[in-house]
């Protein structure tokens, strides 16, 4: 499986902290605007990194993502709103709130495999946005409006500006949780995790609790998508029932083909990757209007359909996976 | 009372086109054990061509022929094209490439025909059709059409050779290889009449619902709920469990309705119609795979 080279990550992370310090120097290149659009980038790595755990590292299929994110999003909107909890605080609760309940959806999808668990998890993704809107909740949720929340406040009288503040609190908690993955994955219940998804049978007869461990994964799975749903309701400062639809989870599906199934690089890579189209689409679609003279509205979509179809015909291991491959095969390596 | 008939009555015409896309995607999972993820945007894509052709100045039935045959060939080419090459590639890169078509189906007619919603016109007249107070028009035209379409299907794959051969290569397509069919056709063709059958269902319910390009993500959760209660491996399952679904599915909204009348109490209604489908899908999923009418099926380890 592709890795990163260690060094080249340490060189990344570095230029990642140091890049924003310069903003007295280049203002219009590192401008807050680009801040907050790299911070988004960084909320989507850990949704894709989310879904990488479950679908790269243990064989099962989400389409149901979404739900995961919209659960996080809204635990930490309501407890900001309702508790006037501090925005920090919300993410280890998003966090447990969405283990529970991706604990609770993996005991059924136990029973399913392959194309039935993406059935189901398509199914839920389609009524995530009626589940919001229940009335029931709406005190909480408030209904089709939403809730609106504030930015985070930079803290300490740290000499940055609330998207500066914004980048590094998402940084740190991405570092954090890919670290924490890479550890999981490097251990006795990574390597439980990944016979499962090679040989289901053999694992299961090798001792490993599989049940367990994939609902266990389940948990996790969705823990690290919620906490990127909580980040970026910080983010946006607002959550609304009908932008947790099956399109996000097509997103995620995208960043994870992208970047690699299997990858926890890739995840970073696909999850930049699909912000990054999802933001040139506008400036995609303009081209083809004014330039190309069709009369056709390109979305972000037809992109990453295409993409999506593409990928799985050319390079089935993804962007990293294939350049990865490339390489060695430069350098003469085989198989 | 009257009520109360008049919501079977509705949930039989919405138990139609939930059967027909039912049908269309149990076709497609019993010749090659793929879900078709973007059956409901295929046939969006469909009615919205109907829709053109109509604004063009044909008439409906010309136009809804037109884009029936149109599903027809188009199903075949994403066959033959797409989905082929992937005849044994792993689950997940299957479900991508479903995904990827519902995205691209999605998108691309949002692109052609803007995100407003239309009207969608009913070729039935209003005087001389349905029954007062029981069914409207436009419903009871539905569910004539759709039995129509339903017992041609049965017609052609009961008594016609193609059919025969279509059953053979989706049942045992080595053995249906050996006697001379030619399988890989086979299951074009039955994809090619997956899509049509989507593309009757579509234009039926459009409108109902209204045109635009999400209007199928409903029908599609409650397509997959009515093949799961059928059984998914069996058409004719698929057929009675959408009736079934439609009919449930008012049910339980006006139980809701009346709990709150008599009570006060708000618990369930037609804003949880999604949750409602996903409800049976994941509780058949789980405690009876089979469906009603499905076959159990038994793996040897």
């Amino acid at each position: 499986m592709p890795t990163f080279p260690k060094k080249l990550l340490w060189v990344l992370l570095a230029l990642a902290f140091l890049v924003p310090l310069l903003r007295p120097l280049f203002p219009e290149v590192v401008s807050d605007y680009r801040l907050f659009l790299v911070s988004t980038m960084i909320i989507a790595a850990i949704a894709v990194l989310g879904l990488n755990l479950l679908t790269g590292f243990n064989g099962q299929i989400s389409l149901g993502h979404c739900a995961f994110y919209a659960v996080g999003a809204y635990t930490a909107a309501v407890l900001m709103d309702h508790l006037n909890m501090p925005y920090w605080a919300t993410l280890p609760c998003a966090a447990v709130v969405c283990f529970i309940v991706g604990y609770l959806f993996g005991l059924p999808a136990l029973r399913l495999e392959g194309h039935y668990l993406a059935l189901a998890t398509f199914a839920l993704a389609l009524a995530v946005p009626q589940i919001l809107k229940y009335r029931w909740l709406e005190g909480l949720t408030g209904g089709v409006q939403g809730i609106v929340l504030s930015k985070p406040e930079v803290p300490f009288g740290l000499p940055l500006t609330e998207d500066q503040w914004l980048y590094y609190y998402c940084l740190i908690i991405m570092v954090v949780l890919y670290w924490a993955a890479a550890n999981l994955l490097d251990s006795r219940s990574g390597r439980a995790m990944m016979a499962i998804r090679d040989q289901y049978m053999a694992a299961d007869t090798m001792g490993i609790d599989t049940a367990l461990y994939k609902t266990v994964t389940f948990g996790i799975s969705a823990a690290y998508t919620g906490i990127a749903g909580a980040l970026s309701a910080s983010a946006i400062a607002f959550v609304a029932p009908d932008s947790f639809n099956i399109f996000l989870s097509i997103k995620f599906l995208i960043g994870l083909v992208v970047g690699g199934v299997g990858s926890l690089a890739g995840s970073v890579v696909g999850g930049i990757f699909y912000v990054l189209v999802d933001n040139s689409a506008q400036a995609l679609s303009m081209f083809v209007k004014n330039d190309l003279g069709l009369q056709f509205d390109l979305s972000a979509y037809t992109v990453f359909g295409i993409l999506l179809i593409v990928l799985m015909y050319t390079m089935p291991m993804g962007i990293v996976g294939g350049v990865y491959i490339a390489l060695r095969r430069l350098r003469g390596v085989r198989g | 009372m009257e009520q109360f008939t008049q919501q079977v009555a509705s949930g039989l015409a919405s138990g139609a086109i939930y059967a027909c896309v039912a049908l269309a995607l149990v076709m497609i999972y019993v010749s090659t054990d793929h879900i078709n993820f973007a059956q409901g945007e295929m046939a969006m894509f469909s009615t919205y061509i109907s829709w053109q052709l109509m604004s063009w100045g044909l008439s409906f039935w010309i136009a809804f022929i037109a884009a029936v045959a149109f599903s027809f060939v188009l199903g075949v080419i994403i066959e033959r094209a797409i989905l082929r090459p992937l005849h044994n590639a792993p689950v997940l890169s299957i479900v991508v490439v479903f995904i990827g078509l519902l995205a691209i189906c999605n998108s691309v007619a949002g692109a052609i025909w803007s995100y407003l919603i239309k009207e969608f016109p009913t070729p039935f007249p209003k005087s001389s059709f349905g029954i007062a107070g029981v069914i409207g028009p436009h419903q009871l035209g539905v569910v004539m059409v759709t039995l129509i379409v339903l017992g041609l299907l049965f017609v052609f794959f009961r008594y016609t050779p193609l059919g025969l051969a279509m059953r053979a290569a989706a049942q045992n397509p080595q053995m249906a290889r050996l006697v001379g069919v030619r399988v890989d056709w086979m299951l074009a063709l039955g994809w090619g009449l997956a899509a049509s059958v989507g593309a009757v269902a579509g234009i039926m319910v459009a409108h109902i619902v209204y045109l635009d390009p999400n209007m199928m993500g409903g029908i599609l959760l409650y397509a997959f709920a009515s093949a799961l209660v059928g059984g998914i491996s069996n058409p004719g399952g698929a057929v009675v469990g959408g009736f079934i679904v439609g009919v449930l599915e008012n049910m339980v909204a006006f139980a809701g309705n009346q709990i709150e009348k008599a009570t006060g109490v708000y618990i369930i209604g037609n804003g949880e119609k999604l949750t409602v489908a996903l409800i049976i899908v994941i509780t058949v999923l789980t405690v009876k795979p089979a469906g009603l009418f499905g076959r159990v099926v038994v793996k040897r380890v």
